[in-house]
């Protein structure tokens, strides 16, 4: 079952936030420049740039490790295990992105604009349909 | 020129940061842990880059940037599949993890690229 965990807003900082802005926004403008540099083939790639994934890991990893620590353990463990589900998901999501970016080539010639919201609509419900099945998976395995 | 491609780069970097930062905010939120690892590859930085790119450059440039994006994404299973692996059975730290592993994701998306576009 998905549920939001507000408290968890509580265990990231100021400065996490911070570096995700500023990671998100240099992706996107690294992305705009390499297409006017290199053409929209080439700048296309790094719409699907991995480098959000990068930070998120990262800092998944470090949630886990400091919320260990603070009960005197260590986690290393824990934080490698936490940042590999994080990485797992996003490899399933990654799938998801793919059809979100079929959707916009197919679609934006009839639909303009339109096509964007249809996929990510397409994206959200890949997403989830993926997830379903891979814990369908796990619990019939 | 210059002072209105710098404009347009500092809108991107503002619209880019504030769509990665809500869906990190919404990936941070959800539970279980491996749901919300699915906005690990959300269309974020797509999404600010082509909603801006539509009005720039019309709708043909935006489509063929979608087409290159599937090979990114491939390219991004690829890289996922391999991160994951070197954590869990060789215990890497995360940022060596991923950030190793940014070169494989060069080569398969520029390999693709290659192999289907030319």
């Amino acid at each position: 079952m998905v549920r939001a965990k507000l408290s968890s807003l509580k265990e990231g900082r100021w400065y996490e936030y911070a570096i995700r802005f500023a990671l998100g926004g240099a992706s996107t403008a690294v992305a705009s420049i390499i297409a006017d540099i290199w053409g929209p083939v080439t700048g296309g790639l790094f719409l699907s740039f991995p480098a959000i994934l990068c930070a998120s890991a990262t800092l998944v990893e470090s949630h886990e490790r400091r919320r260990k620590s603070e009960h005197k353990m260590r986690g290393h463990r824990r934080g490698t295990d936490a940042a590999a589900l994080e990485t797992a998901g996003a490899a399933l999501g990654s799938i998801a992105l793919a059809i979100f970016a079929l959707a916009v080539w197919r679609l934006t010639p009839n639909f303009g604009a339109m096509s964007l919201a249809v996929g990510s609509g397409a994206w959200l419900l890949v997403a989830i349909t993926l997830w379903r099945l891979r814990q369908h998976a796990r619990w019939t395995r | 020129m210059w002072r209105t491609l710098d404009l347009d780069y500092a809108l991107r970097f503002l619209v880019g940061g504030s769509i990665v930062s809500a869906f990190a905010i919404l990936g941070d939120l959800l539970r279980p842990k491996s749901f919300a690892g699915l906005f690990g590859a959300a269309p974020s930085v797509a999404l600010a880059t082509l909603m801006l790119t539509f009005g720039k450059e019309g709708p043909a440039y935006v489509a063929t940037e979608a087409r290159s994006m599937i090979l990114g994404a491939v390219a991004f299973f690829v890289f996922g599949f391999l991160v994951c692996q070197l954590l869990m059975r060789f215990r890497l730290p995360a940022l060596a993890a991923t950030g190793s592993m940014l070169a494989i994701w060069l080569a398969v998306a520029f390999g693709l690229k290659q192999i289907f576009i030319g």
